[in-house]
């Protein structure tokens, strides 16, 4: 631990659309390597919101952000595209698999953008993350032709192709039923204590917050509690 | 590498959707098969008709024109130099229709490094006697082996040889208009009257058929050695040259050229046929524009089914966003939808033109004017090919690009957020 992987500094942002709403407030916090934290709070208390700023996607707020302790204010969108490709890792709360593609090759494409590796080592990669999720028996079949649960396993497979800083989940869980969900929360409980990969997840699920590492909590765009 | 991975992509979205883009490509091999057919049948047309014309036609004729002199003898004059001159009731002079100093001149016009080459021509107003009636006609005395070989004199030479105008004494080839009124048959011997009142006797060799009757019942052609007996005139008379010229463009400046050069009238073939020019400029705007249009149309196609295309990838879009593709690496997806699109119709299009256009002429087209002509006529330029590649590629590069744009924009908090 120590390193810093993400900071946000005195981060707001509002709504302008279509009356001007606060949505984040003063939010300040810094994660560390290895570190397993969620995000809970109610709904439309800013946690998404928060996500999607600290993942670079939305770009329209105040205040500072550095992920790997570099400034992501001021980069254009293709630097920005970037770093969430090398950086960071996406679990979604609906699975956002590419149905055109077969499942290794969903989990490829990230790998195959970022370029650093043949395509042989990406799709030996892909292979090495299907199987440690136990779902390597899939990759050949089309994406739209499994299940809920292991739709989000492929796509923890993806977030993890380019070996990310840290992994980010927007209720990974929050469309599955309990038995799918406790297995991807061991996936991640497995990913931060096996390989020390750091996990910010948001959701609203007491239950699994309980079992992270640190929890942040929200409430009307502050953090309440850290 | 990356190229690669966009073009994979491409290629999977494309896939996805199989028949949206097959429609989409089916529009654009329509429009580039049509635009093919109508361009080389449209130019096989044009070609046809001005061949008619111009390959017949000399590109510089250089002649003795029968005027009245421009420069009166009281307009020379010194005494009269500072006063108005009147003068009534000008008369062309006797001026003869000979060129002068033939054989020179066709000497020095044959070694010009332009010219193709040259053949004499002189003709002879004559009456053609049957029985009691006299038809008048125009004999045209020509050097059958330089014509042939400049102007296809074969080619319209429809029944008998050409040679044979010159290897037969005192022969004539009738135009088959001529032949048919005086009902004269290969071998048999017509009557000709010169105007000078000489009656001469000409054995038939041959028909000859322009295609434009008017002509074929009038003209009628002998070799320049009998023609000069008919006239009654020496063996360097001729009153035409026919020069024909590497390039046809040429011809307006050679023809001011020749006029100084050797005092005799010159005419080029775009001032003599200015109307066929015309003619086959509009015929090819109008098959571009019609070709044009089509693509246009084809163009919509593509725009509306990558519009589609792209409201029904939003997700993907917007997956892609999040996984580290650019605004830019989405826009070239895109592109490399509408192109492949593009080139892949364009290539079918171009063949499928290209088959249209054999069909088309091997389609019989007979007709007594055109004797030469036995299938519809088509011109298989590359330069279409070229041009209707180029334009698929163009029309379906612009139908991409603000589908490609619109995606590129697509902003992924939204898509994400909205579920």
């Amino acid at each position: 631990m120590g390193d810093i992987i993400l900071e946000a500094r005195h981060i707001h942002k509002q709504f302008h659309d279509p009356v001007t709403v606060q949505v984040l407030t003063d939010i300040t916090f810094s994660i560390s390597k290895g570190e397993f934290v969620s995000v809970i709070g109610k709904s439309g208390c800013g946690k998404s919101t928060l996500l999607y700023i600290l993942s670079t996607m939305d770009t329209d707020y105040e205040g500072e952000l550095l992920i790997d302790q570099e400034p992501m204010t001021q980069k254009t969108d293709a630097e920005l595209a970037r770093i969430r490709n090398a950086k960071i890792g996406f679990v979604f709360q609906f699975h956002y698999l590419l149905n055109e593609f077969t499942v290794l090759r969903n989990v490829m494409l990230p790998g195959l953008k970022l370029n650093q590796h043949s395509e042989q080592e990406v799709e030996h990669r892909a292979m090495e993350r299907l199987k440690m999720l136990g779902i390597d028996h899939l990759a050949q079949k089309m994406a739209y032709r499994i299940s809920g649960g292991e739709k989000q396993r492929v796509a923890i497979a993806r977030a993890l192709i380019n070996d990310p800083h840290i992994i980010m989940g927007d209720e990974p869980t929050g469309n599955l039923d309990n038995r799918n969900s406790d297995m991807v929360f061991d996936i991640f409980k497995q990913l931060a204590e096996e390989h020390n990969q750091t996990l910010l997840i948001v959701t609203h699920d007491q239950s699994f917050a309980q079992n992270t590492g640190r929890i942040i909590e929200m409430e009307d765009g502050r953090i309440v509690r850290q | 590498m990356n190229s690669k991975l966009i073009f994979g992509i491409a290629k999977s979205l494309l896939l996805a959707r199989w028949r949206q883009t097959l429609v989409a490509a089916v529009g654009v091999t329509f429009s580039i098969a049509m635009f093919i057919t109508l361009l080389s049948f449209m130019n096989g047309l044009n070609d046809l008709l001005d061949g008619l014309i111009l390959n017949r036609t000399p590109h510089v004729r250089l002649y003795n024109e029968i005027k009245p002199t421009l420069d009166q003898p009281v307009n020379v004059s010194a005494e009269f130099n500072d006063s108005y001159n009147f003068i009534q009731s000008v008369k062309s002079g006797i001026s003869r229709q000979e060129i002068y100093n033939s054989g020179p001149i066709m000497e020095a016009v044959k070694a010009d490094a332009r010219v193709l080459g040259a053949a004499p021509k002189l003709t002879a107003q004559v009456f053609f006697n049957e029985g009691t009636i006299d038809i008048t006609g125009v004999i045209n005395g020509v050097d059958v082996e330089e014509e042939n070989r400049l102007f296809n004199f074969q080619d319209y030479v429809t029944a008998g040889t050409a040679l044979d105008a010159k290897n037969v004494a005192n022969s004539i080839i009738l135009g088959k208009g001529l032949a048919d009124i005086l009902v004269a048959d290969i071998g048999d011997v017509v009557q000709v009257t010169t105007v000078q009142g000489e009656r001469f006797p000409l054995k038939v060799v041959g028909y000859f058929q322009s295609g434009i009757q008017e002509i074929d019942k009038v003209q009628s052609y002998a070799s320049i050695g009998t023609t000069q007996k008919l006239l009654g005139k020496p063996n360097n008379y001729i009153t035409d040259i026919q020069v024909k010229l590497h390039d046809l463009a040429m011809a307006p400046a050679v023809a001011k050229e020749f006029r100084q050069v050797f005092n005799v009238d010159a005419e080029d073939i775009q001032t003599a046929n200015s109307q066929f020019e015309t003619g086959s400029s509009v015929r090819s705007l109008i098959s571009y524009s019609v070709g044009i249009t089509l693509l246009i149309v084809a163009g919509f196609g593509i725009f509306n089914i990558l519009n589609m295309m792209i409201y029904e990838k939003m997700d993907s879009i917007a997956i892609l966003k999040a996984t580290g593709f650019s605004g830019r690496d989405v826009n070239r997806v895109f592109l490399v939808i509408a192109l492949s699109i593009g080139f892949f119709g364009g290539m079918v299009g171009l063949l499928a033109g290209f088959g249209f256009s054999v069909i088309i002429d091997n389609i019989p087209f007979n007709t007594a004017a055109l004797p030469t002509i036995t299938t519809y006529p088509v011109n298989y330029s590359l330069v279409f090919y070229v041009i209707g590649g180029i334009f698929s590629l163009i029309t379906t590069y612009l139908a991409g690009f603000f589908p490609a744009r619109k995606a590129s924009k697509v902003d992924p908090v939204e898509i994400i957020r909205g579920k």
